[in-house]
């Protein structure tokens, strides 16, 4: 990573850039979250990990608000979202993206992405079509370029490859001024050509902006962040550096050596 | 799109036009051609034709585009636009001058009429407040829900709505010096606000708030995700629609010179989801497709019937058994089947455009 941890963080303000308190999400009688307590520094880049069915995108589910929480509270920024719709999350400057990619199939590229820069300003509910010079349409642009989709820009999504979806599934999340981005398994059936493309726009992220991501590919999650949490059963079981959750015995026997026994 | 291709080299330009207002103008060749030989009609054709077939279809077409905003750009099968259209009817007859003397206020068009479209406007938004929050087959049956029971509320009702017998001879203002009921001018209006509701939903298509639509109907949790409202701009869009629905009523209570129960009856509520579904959801011409052929089956398959020896009577069984080869056929109506021949045809040079 070219900029240091330190530059990054004194790029932001004080106030953490998520702080989960007891967060628990019940499906029935089901715990999908039991007590999430997590604390996120603005700037940083974390990874979750855990085996299927830990509860990683059910906690994403209820930082953006897709489901409620069924208790506990969700600060953002220092500001109690916990009640507030999906909507006014991401207004507020909340990114996520989707392990199956949410895409708008029967719209081209550049309306995908044009909505993402529509959603988070204002005018939403304009009649009028967008000017010549629409600074949004060049926020647009500017994204689709970014993540490599100039090409096919005027295709509906239906026809875009996997690996192209994965990619406008990214450039939604961009949209606008995010302060805090939740990636949910974005390498998942990528080639390792398209796996280091993502690497390097993950790592070329602007400073100040944080992210969480889920990925099962260590290679791409612990190249990508400087903090890991790992959950086990709907709960938060380890957290730590990269290295350390590597090397630690019990991850390793619950995780990345014979996880699947 | 020769505007676009003109400008290909330049990256940063090239996108543009399509979102700008030339777009509308750049239509295909035959609604060029449909939409002067509609100019030319009254030329030579009966007042018959102009009204009862040309200017009902319009009509008809109008409301059926209000429901193929809903359900083609946003996903949600009302069927309360019919009511909507018949709301504004009423309140035109209510506001204006009928034989109902002792009910209608006898107000001048210029104060009843935008009054009407006003209050069509608010009940349709009303009904897109009910019924946003749910999905699929259950919007269907809640909106179908509220339009029986506007069905019910007009014929059991006779302090506003005169119960069973509705309005007769409901006038058509003379306005600007011109007898609007006269046939020309009558087919000139119905004309005009057609066109200009055809133009409105296309240009609107490709708005922030059409786009955003269509985002809803593909995914409605991700345009949450990227800080859309969806249930705002549900409602809105019920509101939008019901502006087209409430203008087509205007004309639709002129037309018939009366606005009874009967008039968006459960009857004629499916007819507009037939004629908007056999037209084409797909696109904002479908719903006037559906509605010319609408329109021609209910005037010429008794004759149709009797002509070939059979029993006249059966003529709602030729409408049915049109609609339904149609829509066996093909899902998206009419525009699907044309769709797919022009692709046939178009093979060997296919073009990178939208489809």
């Amino acid at each position: 990573m070219a900029v240091s941890v330190a530059e990054r963080l004194s790029a932001v303000g004080t106030a953490n850039a998520l702080e989960l308190r007891g967060v628990t999400r019940l499906f029935g009688a089901l715990a999908a979250l039991t007590d999430i307590t997590l604390t996120v520094r603005p700037g940083e880049r974390r990874a979750v990990l855990g085996s299927n069915g830990a509860g990683k995108t059910t906690l994403f589910n209820c930082i953006t608000g897709d489901f409620p929480s069924t208790s506990g509270t969700i600060r953002f920024f220092g500001e109690d979202v916990t009640h507030f719709p999906p909507h006014e999350r991401i207004r507020r400057g909340l990114r996520r993206t989707y392990q199956i990619s949410a895409l708008f199939t029967g719209l081209p590229v550049i309306d995908n992405v044009y909505l993402a820069c529509r959603g988070v300003s204002r005018g939403r509910y304009s009649l009028l079509r967008p000017r010549r010079n629409d600074a949004l349409m060049h926020a647009a642009e500017n994204l689709v370029q970014a993540v490599h989709l100039t090409g096919v820009k005027e295709q509906l999504v239906a026809e875009l490859s996997h690996g192209q979806q994965r990619q406008l599934e990214i450039a939604l999340a961009l949209a606008g001024a995010p302060r805090f981005i939740l990636f949910d398994e974005p390498a998942a059936g990528l080639s390792p050509t398209e796996r280091i493309e993502l690497i390097e726009i993950l790592t070329s992220l602007p400073p100040h902006i944080g992210y969480i991501v889920i990925e099962h590919d260590m290679d791409v999650a612990l190249r990508v962040v400087e903090s890991v949490t790992m959950m086990h059963n709907g709960r938060i079981f380890k957290e730590g550096r990269p290295e350390e959750i590597e090397s630690d015995p019990e991850v390793q026997e619950l995780y990345l050596g014979g996880g699947h026994g | 799109m020769a505007l676009v291709e003109a400008t290909r080299g330049s990256p940063a330009s090239a996108k543009s036009e399509d979102w700008s207002l030339t777009g509308i103008f750049q239509a295909h060749p035959v609604l060029w051609l449909l939409a002067v030989f509609l100019l030319v009609l009254p030329a030579f054709a009966s007042n018959f034709v102009l009204i009862e077939i040309f200017g009902w279809a319009m009509i008809l077409g109008m409301i059926a585009l209000s429901l193929m905003f809903l359900a083609g750009y946003g996903g949600m099968v009302s069927l309360v636009q019919m009511t909507v259209a018949g709301c504004a009817g009423y309140m035109v007859a209510i506001f204006g001058t009928t034989v109902m003397t002792d009910i209608s206020l006898g107000w001048p068009w210029w104060v009843g009429v935008p009054l009407a479209i006003v209050i069509a406007v608010i009940f349709g938004t009303l009904s897109g407040v009910l019924s946003v929050r749910t999905e699929g087959i259950y919007t269907i049956m809640i909106t179908l829900a509220i339009a029986s029971a506007f069905y019910y509320f007009t014929l059991q009702n006779y302090t506003i709505f005169n119960g069973f017998s509705g309005f007769n001879a409901v006038r058509t203002p003379i306005a600007f010096g011109v007898d609007w009921r006269s046939a020309v001018p009558f087919y000139y209006l119905i004309l005009f606000w057609a066109v200009l509701a055809y133009l409105v939903v296309v240009y609107v298509s490709r708005s922030p708030f059409g786009l955003a639509l269509q985002g809803i109907r593909d995914n409605a949790r991700r345009m949450a995700a990227l800080g859309f409202n969806v249930t705002a701009h549900r409602i809105a869009a019920y509101a939008f629609a019901a502006l087209i629905a409430a203008v087509a009523g205007v004309l639709l209570v002129w037309h018939g010179g009366q606005i009874s129960p009967g008039t968006a009856g459960v009857g004629p509520v499916i007819d507009i989801l037939i004629i908007a579904v056999a037209g084409g959801l797909s696109r904002p011409i479908g719903a006037f497709i559906g509605a010319i052929i609408y329109v021609m089956l209910r005037t010429f398959a008794l004759d149709a019937l009797v002509a070939v020896g059979l029993d006249g009577k059966r003529f709602q069984l030729l409408i049915g058994l049109g609609f339904l080869l149609i829509v066996l056929f093909s899902p998206d109506g009419i525009l699907g089947l044309w769709a797919r021949w022009r692709a046939r045809m178009q093979r060997p040079n296919t073009h990178g455009g939208r489809a």
